[in-house]
């Protein structure tokens, strides 16, 4: 799906939302007294020192003009840009900054919200989308760090047995039900999204709970159980 | 105390040991609790009892602290699905046992290639309880001295944390050097021109930009001298710093942002003769940093 199809799915005519270079940004109406702050990339941009200063300079004029307003986190992007000119910059400390933006976001009592609305490739979205209080998908997305064949070059692992095992085993095949089960992606917004995102919004979620999502859920057995291990040590 | 102990030559669990006041280290999840991946035997990979990664508690100068370290040698250090839960463990007993500083001896490829949806989810859960601790006013201090280096996802949880300290022989960035080698040809990063990969993600490069808060030399007890310094400074994050943190990263690709090269940046940034970086040692870093931060004061 487009930025522009998602943003008429979601709002109808009542945004103004724009798109500058690969990030796209502004506001959009979801009732009379409901104005929401919108802010992602699009066509699968590759994460660069640029997009992620722009996403975060959004997040933080948010925080500064309108404190309270939900923030939508809208994900397409390829993965970081794998280019030595950002990695010379620091794209690190870029995209970390981005995380710790939306971060205080969260902490200043603004509800944030990630929507995989196409592709979600490798450390793309780590500091955007999962930074989110939750972070959810549509059915057609696409989130995965790597395909199977490719995966099978770098591990030595045959095709076949990484075949047969993501069948049964979510955590390394590509596919947004895996992230589901695994507690990533808080749900799938299918049909109305304008519904999923009101929903979204009246669930409270500052805490991190992915790791009791996934234990509930089956895709991931032992990180929570893990987690409280070492509370209880 | 030893006269010089190499922090990139120690594994793990050494390093803890070494860092730490003697005998004053109580490890959670040991290799005898057998917290392994299941993953990993499922693929007929070998897996190791701890997972790679070393977490507990213990002592430094006497105050109470909580550590992890990732162990370099295993899978390279690379964040699974155990691996991540452990990092997230200890950072959320920071919160209820309020240690002096959490220390991360960081040594990672970033996400484990095997589990790496698990360990895509972990880091962002780690990045999570690092800004907890980090906003309960503890400060959360990251060590990076390995071999191996600090990439990708542990890239990004490193800059979230309060201080980064890194030896002169130490890397971080967030994409390997094989991986942008692989994706837009050697012309775009030979990841085997050494010296080209130090300037672009070796600890130098990274003080003089600011990219990490302090460098030493590849001394464990450089390391632990830093880390008793950095008990208790916690520097807790606001809109202000976050503003200013913007301005900063804004101001510098309008100022180095077309330069191709790191003697380059150091150039505009004002290093007097940046050809010769590559052979200063970690004093000399120091003075020309301190040097420079004057003279923009």
């Amino acid at each position: 799906m487009n930025w522009q199809a998602l943003s008429l799915a979601l709002f109808g005519e009542s945004h103004a939302i724009t798109r500058t270079g690969d990030v796209i940004y502004g506001t959009a109406q979801l009732g009379p007294a409901l104005t929401i702050a919108v802010v992602g990339t699009a066509d699968h941009a590759a994460i660069g020192v640029e997009t992620a200063l722009a996403q975060a300079r959004f997040v933080l004029d948010t925080v500064a003009s309108h404190p309270g307003r939900p923030i939508l986190l809208l994900v397409d992007t390829q993965g970081q840009r794998l280019r030595r000119r950002d990695e010379l910059l620091g794209l690190n400390r870029y995209m970390a900054h981005l995380g710790c933006c939306v971060d205080l976001a969260r902490r200043s009592g603004h509800r944030i919200v990630g929507l995989v609305y196409d592709q979600a490739l490798s450390g793309g979205f780590i500091t955007s989308g999962l930074m989110a209080d939750a972070c959810y998908a549509v059915p057609e997305a696409e989130i995965r760090v790597m395909r199977i064949p490719a995966m099978s070059r770098v591990t030595k692992i045959s095709e076949d047995l990484l075949q047969a095992l993501s069948l049964t085993n979510p955590v390394f095949a590509p596919g947004v039900a895996n992230y589901v089960a695994m507690g990533g992606i808080q749900a799938l917004w299918s049909g109305d999204l304008k519904q999923g995102l009101l929903d979204a919004l009246a669930a409270p979620n500052t805490v991190d709970t992915r790791a009791t999502l996934g234990a509930e859920r089956g895709g991931r057995a032992l990180a929570a159980s893990v987690i409280q291990q070492v509370l209880a040590a | 105390m030893n006269p010089h102990l190499s922090f990139a030559e120690l594994n793990a669990r050494e390093r803890v040991t070494q860092l730490l006041d003697p005998d004053s280290f109580c490890e959670i999840l040991g290799p005898a609790a057998r917290t392994v991946s299941p993953h990993l035997a499922l693929l007929g990979v070998p897996y190791a009892f701890d997972d790679g990664v070393v977490i507990g508690s213990g002592l430094l100068q006497g105050h109470p602290v909580l550590i992890a370290a990732q162990e370099g040698r295993f899978m390279g250090g690379g964040v699974g699905e155990v691996h991540g839960a452990k990092l997230v463990g200890i950072l959320q007993r920071a919160l209820q046992v309020r240690p002096a500083a959490v220390l991360v001896l960081a040594e990672s490829g970033g996400v484990r290639l095997h589990e790496a949806n698990a360990g895509l989810i972990a880091v962002s859960e780690v990045m999570r309880a690092v800004l907890d601790v980090r906003a309960a006013g503890i400060p959360v201090v990251m060590l990076i001295g390995g071999a191996n280096g600090c990439f990708g996802g542990m890239g990004l949880i490193a800059r979230c944390a309060d201080h980064v300290v890194m030896s002169d022989q130490a890397r971080m960035s967030m994409s390997g050097p094989e991986v942008i080698e692989s994706s837009h040809g050697v012309e775009e990063f030979d990841s085997r021109d050494r010296a080209l990969v130090w300037r672009t993600t070796g600890g130098k490069h990274r003080f003089l930009m600011g990219d990490c808060d302090w460098l030493v030399e590849d001394d464990l007890e450089a390391f632990r001298g830093l880390a008793i310094e950095l008990l208790g400074q916690s520097k807790v994050l606001t809109l202000q710093s976050l503003l200013e943190e913007q301005q900063m990263l804004t101001d510098r690709i309008v100022e180095v942002g077309e330069c191709d090269e790191a003697i380059e940046i150091w150039r505009r940034l004002g290093v007097q003769s940046p050809d010769q970086v590559a052979g200063m040692d970690v004093e000399q870093l120091r003075v020309l940093m301190a040097s420079r931060a004057e003279a923009n004061s």
